[in-house]
């Protein structure tokens, strides 16, 4: 591999390849290369979603630094002389009025500003989207957990840093955002009120919380989260990506482009593409103009106080939690404040061990490189559309003084519709969905059946009219037929044929329940067997 | 391997044989037909088309380079303070507007050029590769098992229990050190959450005219606002005294108070209770005068104030604290004491 015994070819190699052969003496470049500048990724629109994250979270990186040369995270007060009038001469702590200066003083901080927060709106959106066309397709099936969980993680933190970065600038919309975390963190039973004079050195809202934040935002998280990504990114190489069926497409082989030159131009020109989206958006959309809110102080508000998209279904979840506090032998337990801070987490949590439970259920201990349509898998189908639209019904109840203002509608009756939706909704939803999923597979069996319909009608010569149906070529029935069909799983008789007890374990009980319920009758639609097939197929085209 | 705890019976749609590392198979109705054949692109075969592609590319390139000389001249040219209008967006500041503008195109530019470029001229036929397990064949397993067990042997970890468990002992308690160098992020609470600057003999101080209040200076249907005497915006610990003693103030009928201990707390009908509301602590700020409720911003929770300021709607868990005040002897409203309760959001020791 090493032309160094060959000083002719030395020589005449161009400088890139000289550098390489360098490059490759010391930390065995070639060997890297091998198996990955022709590394192949199958092609999907939704593969990009994927992309768009990694990009954001790039964009969000390149644009934070920029931020930190200008932005002052300190509590200490002092008063505005900057070039933004209607604020002359007011009180406010140096991480406004740096946040203020780099908005109207530093040339571009204005711009850099509004790419840092729109990358993050796009960033978070695009994990949970990345998510649901993960979760649909059945691509966290083995070998993927571990990268499902790594992703997921990268979700929650994602959210989190988000939110500890629009407290920094200490406006009256962000300490607003504090202060509602000062007291979901008093709610906490027992240990509440130290957390909280923990982690704002004091009492809210002190000196500390900006600089405590500053550095979790800027340092603590998107280290961890760097980390994540590369380990994500080298899972992704590894396993290498997962497919659709279709032709030619099986679980032992991987279709699609070469990274070199393919992939590498279109995913490197998607981040050009991202980032002059995001871009364009913060030339004509502001978002979090904080000089509009003014400087925080606890005793004063904004009236439309909204926390950015991604924290609104924890807004939804406190604001049609019912007040209740519990008193008891000098005690109070704030269940209003603390089951909503604790159902938070669940939601999410709900979500993220949902694979597991799926692979337990299943007991399936194959490698699954190609992808679910969403229709053939319909329980965990919808399931996953109850779980949106729970967080849908939830950012409902986060808006809920949005929705009576622009609907005319009583805040009191929409509380209600959520707090009822919040139980009533999900099930609903699975239902539906599985119904549509079900039909759906009838469709595709059908069909399989008796072919496609092709728009054209026929008179029979006794009068009636049909639609003249044309037989599927061979590769749609191969790819609307390839995907398995797991049958439920059976306990068998606990009582065997000598009348021999066979102790069946409660878990395998449960087991198999669960079983049932995803792959029984009346949960997936028999694929029509080679028998069927074969009759229609070779009588004629149609019934 | 890892399915010994699944009786062979329970086994759903059993893999035909052998390992844990078996790649789902396929039981399709019809035998693969392979991939579809490779249909050339128009740029494939008429090279005046793909001539086309590539000035379209070095057109979006070109672009950009005009966009960046036009970000470093907006940079250059336009005053940072500058407002413009803009249809259908409004008035924005004309610099952000041009560099956002140039520096978009720039970027979108090359990522669109790209992307053209590996659509229309780079080889768009599909590729086909192998996959591996990622499982380890069985011999690399036993080997790497037998390793583990040679190295764990040598070490005689498992024979000197001693040493173990004194290890095991150590690496627990050494993270407690972290723990305690926790300690110092803040003073323990007190009894902080229970008083504020009210007592007795301070005045109100009108927030808006920073002057002591008479009586007569609160009109039925307004909603006042006020902070004790002597504390002002300059001290150090502003923001933290007023976020527990911020008080506000409404004149109501006196009949119209149904709760005896409210009219008994204010002076003819005026009453003060803490803003801080007691769900999680925003500042309440609307005030409606016929029903004399008053609305938290941010979760909507509805307190009535002629009726002891208890919750009759939203999220939050108790009443607002009242303030009990009279008027001294110059005529001016001042507090009769602090607080009987802790303001604000609930916590654990409130009680
Ligand atoms: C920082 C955030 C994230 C980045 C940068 C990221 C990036 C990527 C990229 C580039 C891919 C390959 C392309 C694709 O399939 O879309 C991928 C695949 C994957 N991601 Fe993420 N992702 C993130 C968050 C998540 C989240 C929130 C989840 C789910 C909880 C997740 C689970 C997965 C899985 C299981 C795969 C493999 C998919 C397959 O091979 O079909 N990722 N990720
Ligand atoms: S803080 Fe007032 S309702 Fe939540």
């Amino acid at each position: 591999m090493s032309t160094n015994d060959n000083p002719k070819s030395r020589e005449k190699a161009p400088a890139g390849q000289k550098a390489a052969d360098w490059a490759d003496g010391r930390v065995g470049l070639y060997n890297l290369a091998k198996s990955n500048l022709r590394k192949i990724f199958p092609d999907h629109w939704s593969f990009m979603l994927g992309e768009i994250c990694l990009y954001s979270f790039i964009i969000i990186i390149l644009t934070g630094v920029y931020l930190t040369l200008f932005f002052k995270p300190s509590m200490g007060e002092v008063v505005y002389h900057g070039s933004y009038v209607p604020l002359q001469g007011v009180r406010m702590s140096e991480a406004y009025e740096s946040t203020l200066n780099i908005s109207f003083d530093v040339r571009g901080g204005l711009l850099v500003r509004q790419i840092h927060h729109w990358a993050a709106i796009v960033f978070v959106a695009g994990m949970l989207v990345h998510m649901m066309r993960v979760f649909f397709t059945g691509a966290f099936r083995k070998p993927r957990e571990i990268n499902w969980t790594f992703g997921f993680l990268l979700l929650v933190m994602g959210m989190f840093d988000g939110f500890l970065g629009y407290s920094l600038p200490d406006d009256l919309l962000s300490g607003t955002g504090i202060r509602f975390m000062e007291g979901a963190v008093l709610s906490v039973p027992i240990v509440g009120t130290y957390l909280s004079f923990f982690l704002f050195g004091g009492q809210f809202p002190g000196f500390d919380v900006v600089p405590r934040f500053f550095t979790i935002h800027i340092l603590l998280l998107p280290g961890i989260m760097l980390g994540l990504v590369v380990a994500h990114l080298i899972l992704v190489v590894y396993h290498k990506h997962t497919q659709f069926p279709g032709p030619g497409k099986t679980n032992k082989n991987v279709v699609g482009m070469p990274l070199m030159p393919v992939y590498m131009a279109k995913a490197g020109g998607f981040f050009f593409v991202v980032f002059g989206v995001i871009t364009l958006l913060s030339a004509i959309a502001t978002v979090n103009p904080i000089w509009a809110y003014g400087p925080y102080r606890p005793d004063q508000v904004s009236t439309d106080a909204q926390p950015d998209w991604y924290m609104g279904f924890s807004e939804g979840l406190i604001r049609i939690m019912p007040g209740w506090e519990i008193n008891f032998a000098g005690h109070t337990l704030v269940l209003g404040v603390f089951i909503p801070l604790i159902v938070f987490p669940l939601v999410l949590t709900a979500i993220a061990v949902y694979p597991f439970i799926e692979s337990w259920v299943t007991g399936d201990k194959r490698e699954h490189h190609l992808l679910d349509r969403p229709r053939n898998a319909p329980t965990r189908t919808g399931l996953g559309v109850a779980w949106i639209s729970l967080y849908l019904i939830l950012l409902v109840g986060g808006g809920n003084d949005l929705f009576a203002t622009h609907f005319h509608l009583s805040i009191n009756a929409i509380t209600w519709v959520v707090r009822v939706s919040f139980f009533v909704l999900p099930p609903v939803a699975f239902i539906i969905t599985k119904r549509i999923c079900l039909g759906l597979q009838r469709r595709d069996r059908e069909k399989v059946l008796h072919g496609r319909e092709t728009g054209v009608i026929k008179r029979l010569p006794h009068g009636e009219f049909i639609e003249v149906h044309e037989p599927l070529p061979q590769g749609k029935v191969f790819e609307l037929t390839a995907h398995d069909q797991p049958k439920p799983l059976e306990i068998g008789a606990e009582v065997d044929e000598n009348g021999v007890v066979r102790k069946v374990k409660r878990t395998q009980k449960v087991r198999a329940k669960l079983s049932q319920a995803f792959y029984g009758e009346g949960s997936q639609i028999p694929k029509p067997t080679p028998q069927e097939h074969e009759e229609i197929t070779s009588g004629h085209g149609h019934h | 391997m890892s399915s010994q705890d699944t009786p062979e019976e329970n086994l759903p749609a059993e893999p035909p044989h052998g390992t844990d590392a078996e790649i789902a198979p396929s039981d399709a109705l019809v035998p693969d037909p392979g991939l579809p054949p490779h249909l050339p692109r128009r740029q494939d075969i008429d090279e005046r088309a793909a001539k086309r592609s590539e000035r379209a590319v070095a057109g979006l390139f070109t672009l950009s380079m005009l966009a960046t000389i036009g970000f470093i001249a907006g940079f250059v040219a336009i005053d940072v303070d500058k407002i413009i209008y803009v249809w259908p967006i409004g008035h924005i500041s004309a610099l952000n507007f041009t560099l956002g503008c140039t520096l978009g195109i720039a970027l979108f530019a090359i990522g669109a050029g790209a992307v053209h470029w590996a659509r229309t001229l780079m080889s768009d036929e599909e590729v086909v590769d192998e996959r591996h397990p990622i499982e380890a064949p069985p011999e690399v397993r036993q080997r790497v098992i037998q390793d583990f067990r040679k190295g764990a042997g040598e070490s005689q970890f498992g024979r000197r229990k001693l040493i173990r468990n004194t290890m095991f002992g150590a690496l627990a308690l050494v993270p407690l050190s972290g723990v305690v160098l926790l300690r110092d992020l803040g003073p323990l609470p007190g009894d902080k959450l229970r008083h504020t600057l009210w007592a007795k003999g301070k005045l109100l101080i009108n927030q808006n005219t920073n002057e002591p209040m008479k009586p007569s200076d609160i009109t039925v249907g307004s909603l006042t606002f006020a902070k004790p005497d002597g504390l002002e915006e300059t001290a150090e610990d502003f923001q933290e005294q007023i976020a527990k003693a911020a008080l506000m103030i409404v004149r109501l009928e006196p009949e119209d108070i149904k709760d005896k201990r409210e009219l008994e707390w204010g002076h003819e009908g005026i009453v003060a209770f803490s803003k801080i509301c007691t769900h999680v602590g925003c500042p309440i700020s609307l005030y409606e005068q016929q029903t004399h409720h008053v609305l938290c911003p941010c979760h909507q929770s509805t307190f009535d104030l002629a009726d002891g300021a208890r919750v009759i709607f939203g999220p939050a868990g108790h009443a607002l604290p009242q303030l009990r005040i009279s008027v001294n002897s110059d005529g001016y409203l001042e507090a009769l004491g602090d607080f009987t309760e802790p303001v604000g959001p609930s916590f654990w020791e409130r009680g």
